[in-house]
């Protein structure tokens, strides 16, 4: 009864389409998980999500930017000169900044060495074995690493206390968010980009604590990649919004 | 971070109906949020449509509405249908269901984050009612929630701190459609199936793709406005409130009047009309937000129902993107009347104008595919060619306000009404409501009722026209928008029967409204029972069981061999070939 007539003119499946990424679940319900092929799986799918992630943020630095911008090139009436003049006072900004600077770029540095060791500690681990067992506690080859993770952490960590600290300072000479729309700019940018930061710290706090909550190796790996890409940009943002508000006064 | 991805079948209640991480039932809470929403917006309306032409009336809740109680139904009715209607049910709603089963994944690329945007949503949306409850009620700012009205607390009711909710309600709405937005993205980049090449995604995907974009692109810029704004009104920070403003006899102040430090602050030299150039860089994308996802629909019910492929596919597609890019570049038609140079107007205008290419690129390859189609008239294609009509009608005062000479006129005016509501208001609610009759069948496993679906149908579009179309009228003739009360303006006279009119149209349309939920709700208990496919349709969601089940596919992967639209294929054996069906398809 299955008369073949002219095979009808279809497309080969040949353009796009990366295939099924995730094998599909056992029958016997729940997943197995860490086989290798899906980690890497896992990983290309997080990063993707990251970078439009970042996307998003971009598009809000780029808004306060335009605002910052705009802002600094309005005038308000002045009665006592009879015409518009600017109320944009520039402030110094504290020095302490630049130490900060130097902090949060050291950070970066001390991620990318996480990244390495970890790396490393993924290749040397026999494929699907300990990938998917809890890691033995920051040990490779019997040797103690060094805890580049949570070196970062604490740099992370000393960046945003340096800020605060910058913000102390000006406090201190009476210059608060609304003291001067200079200083409103200031107070938005530098708070906007530390709550960022923030996330980033709190989520290398929980790549280090993974082997204490028994998660696969893969799981720190993948934490950690991931929001290293988030962490180098906001690294950038930070220098970006720092030569904005130095050269942009 | 690092949950599983495609996970087991939830047992417990909570995790299987409340934090279910699986994309249909969080499809299923957006729609139904959108559903709630939509009546609170539209008995919001209806108050409002009363008061006009009968200023009198005595309002349940309300009683008798004071001209600032008018701009507080204006403001929440635009606010709650734009964002937690036109934005969450077409694209969060639908478009979580079934953009995976489309595209042949599991589930979506983050169903956590995925989950947790739909909760994001849901706070949201219960801060917006909150305003309602708390001192000074709602806020009066309007949607576009303008400085400097929207700036100082004391310019009106409803400005202290149900304004401030307003503002940390669409905040929170932003980071709720950012986290949306990028899960879209990378399920639609990263979970085809084997075969579904991007031009073989059906249009449904490609518009909420597209869509996802811009909400990406568009919400940060909110919020960075809503942050700054928020400052303004509680720190006193000087980012829109200019200096010396005087509000009922005093010059504003903010609420404390002095700074951390214990001096007084005064506000100087901020822009009011950099809020709306933030406001609308975002707020025109929104716009599309609300249609694409109607555009996607309306091809796809086109097609399927014609019988025949969807006319110029690719055309679609890059019709589509093209709208999406120009979106972009097109805020300042918002703001002629705010005193742009007339070069910066002339660009927009141009650019503005340059959209009505793809649109009517789309609108022309509507007509191509039901051109010569075996049509069948079931209520969901009434709905898609409802919509391609309404979209038609709306559009084409498009040109008109996009001229800076015309729009000066007519902005304000009940003209402007009248072309967004057609457009963006109606047309998307009608993408809406095509997509669930539909798809109500792969839902809920039971079909809508015809007759009552009929019913709704002709009763709406008959009534919405009646309602809308002679509101341009009502523009030319110089009625304002946003006036509480016209029928003591001498000029505006003879406008009031047609006001009457339009009034009592909008009550019959709000009445039909009755109709759809009750055939909704019937339906899923009593509805016949629906086949897996009862369309005839190609796309890979008609090929798993209705409702489909937790993996959707049942733990096989999906292969793809077909584009989206292969109906009436020459030499095939059905009129429709599935998207899965072998690659070379035999006669049986």
């Amino acid at each position: 009864m299955a008369t073949t007539l002219s095979p009808v003119a279809v497309d080969e499946p040949k353009l796009g389409g990366r295939g099924p990424t995730m094998a599909p679940p056992p029958r016997d319900g729940g997943w197995g998980g860490g086989r290798p092929d899906e980690h890497r799986d896992r990983l290309r799918r997080y990063r993707i999500g990251m970078f439009f992630a970042l996307t998003a943020v971009v598009m809000l630095f780029v808004s306060f930017t335009s605002a910052y911008i705009v802002r600094q090139g309005v005038g308000t009436w002045s009665d006592a000169s009879a015409r518009y003049v600017t109320d944009w006072q520039p402030i110094s900004l504290p020095p302490i900044l630049w130490v900060n600077t130097v902090i949060l770029l050291l950070s970066s540095f001390t991620l990318a060495m996480a990244q390495r060791t970890l790396s490393r500690k993924l290749k040397a681990a026999p494929r699907g074995g300990t990938l998917t067992m809890p890691e033995p506690l920051l040990i490779v080859d019997g040797q103690r690493s060094i805890p580049w993770l949570g070196i970062t952490v604490v740099l992370g960590a000393g960046f945003l206390v340096g800020q605060l600290l910058a913000w102390e300072q000006l406090r201190h000479l009476g210059i608060f968010v609304s003291t001067n729309p200079s200083s409103s700019f200031f107070y938005v940018l530098t708070g906007t980009h530390g709550i960022h930061l923030l996330g980033g710290v709190l989520a290398l706090g929980y790549a280090g604590m993974t082997s204490l909550l028994r998660k696969p190796l893969a799981t720190r790996f993948l934490v950690v990649d991931v929001t290293a890409l988030y962490w180098h940009f906001m690294d950038f943002l930070w220098i970006y919004i720092f030569a904005l508000l130095h050269f942009a006064r | 971070m690092s949950e599983q991805h495609a996970h087991a079948a939830p047992t417990g209640f909570i995790r299987k109906y409340v934090f279910s991480l699986d994309h249909k039932v969080i499809g299923l809470q957006y729609y139904f949020l959108a559903l709630v929403a939509v009546f609170v917006g539209m008995f919001l309306s209806l108050f409002m449509r009363i008061h006009l032409v009968w200023p009198e009336a005595n309002l349940p809740w309300f009683g008798h509405i004071k001209p600032e109680q008018y701009l507080t139904l204006l403001t929440m009715h635009g606010t709650i249908m734009v964002f937690f209607v036109l934005t969450t049910a077409p694209q969060s709603g639908f478009g979580n269901y079934f953009l995976p089963i489309q595209i042949g994944a599991p589930d979506m690329a983050f169903p956590t984050l995925n989950m947790l945007s739909f909760w994001t949503t849901f706070v949201s949306f219960v801060v917006m009612l909150a305003a309602f409850f708390v001192e000074g009620g709602a806020p009066l700012a309007g949607w576009t929630n303008y400085v400097t009205l929207s700036a100082i607390p004391s310019a009106g009711p409803g400005l202290g701190l149900g304004e401030d909710l307003w503002i940390i309600s669409i905040a929170i709405f932003c980071v709720a459609s950012l986290m949306g937005a990028l899960n879209f993205i990378t399920t639609t980049l990263d979970l085809r199936a084997r075969g579904m090449s991007l031009f073989r995604m059906p249009l449904t995907c490609w518009a909420w793709f597209v869509t996802a974009m811009l909400g990406l692109l568009a919400f940060g810029v909110l919020l960075a406005g809503g942050i700054l704004l928020l400052l303004d009104r509680n720190v006193g920070t000087s980012f829109f409130v200019p200096g010396g403003l005087n509000v009922s006899g005093n010059l504003s102040f903010p609420p404390g009047g002095l700074n951390p430090g214990g001096h007084p602050i005064t506000h100087t030299g901020g822009s009011p009309l950099l809020w709306q150039h933030l406001f609308w860089f975002f707020g025109h994308p929104e716009v599309y937000i609300a249609i694409l996802p109607g555009m996607g629909v309306a091809s796809q019910l086109l097609s399927t129902f014609s019988r025949k492929p969807i006319f110029g596919y690719k055309a679609m597609v890059y019709a589509i993107l093209s709208i999406g890019m120009l979106g972009f570049l097109v805020w300042g038609h918002h703001m002629f009347m705010s005193g742009m140079s007339p070069y910066s107007a002339f660009a927009f205008s141009v650019m503005t104008m340059a959209i009505g290419v793809p649109s009517a690129i789309k609108t022309f390859n509507w007509l191509g595919t039901l051109w010569g189609g075996r049509i069948r008239f079931a209520t969901p294609m009434l709905f898609a060619i409802g919509f391609v009509s309404l979209f038609v009608s709306g559009g084409l005062s498009g040109p008109f306000l996009a001229q800076p000479v015309l729009d000066i006129p007519l902005h304000d005016t009940a003209f402007v009404v009248a072309h967004f509501h057609l457009i963006m208001g109606v047309a998307a609610i009608f993408g809406i409501f095509a997509g669930t009759y539909y798809w109500f069948p792969k839902m809920f496993g039971r079909m809508m009722n015809e007759t009552l679906g009929k019913i709704h149908f002709f009763i709406t579009l008959a009534g919405t026209y009646a309602v809308f179309m002679p509101m341009h009228y009502l523009g030319m003739a110089g009625q304002p928008r946003r006036y509480s009360q016209f029928t003591e303006l001498q000029y505006l006279q003879h406008l009031i029967p047609l006001n009457q009119f339009i009034s009592i149209a909008a009550f019959i349309t709000i009445a039909a409204q009755f109709v759809f939920v009750f055939n909704l709700f019937w339906s899923m208990k009593k509805g016949k029972k629906a086949e897996i496919n009862p369309w005839e349709a190609t796309t890979l969601e008609w090929t798993v069981p209705s409702p489909p089940p937790h993996d959707n596919f049942g733990g096989v992967t999906p292969v793809v061999n077909h584009g989206p639209y292969e109906y009436s294929v020459p030499g095939a054996a059905k009129d429709y070939i599935m998207q899965t069906d072998p690659a070379t398809v035999t006669a049986h």
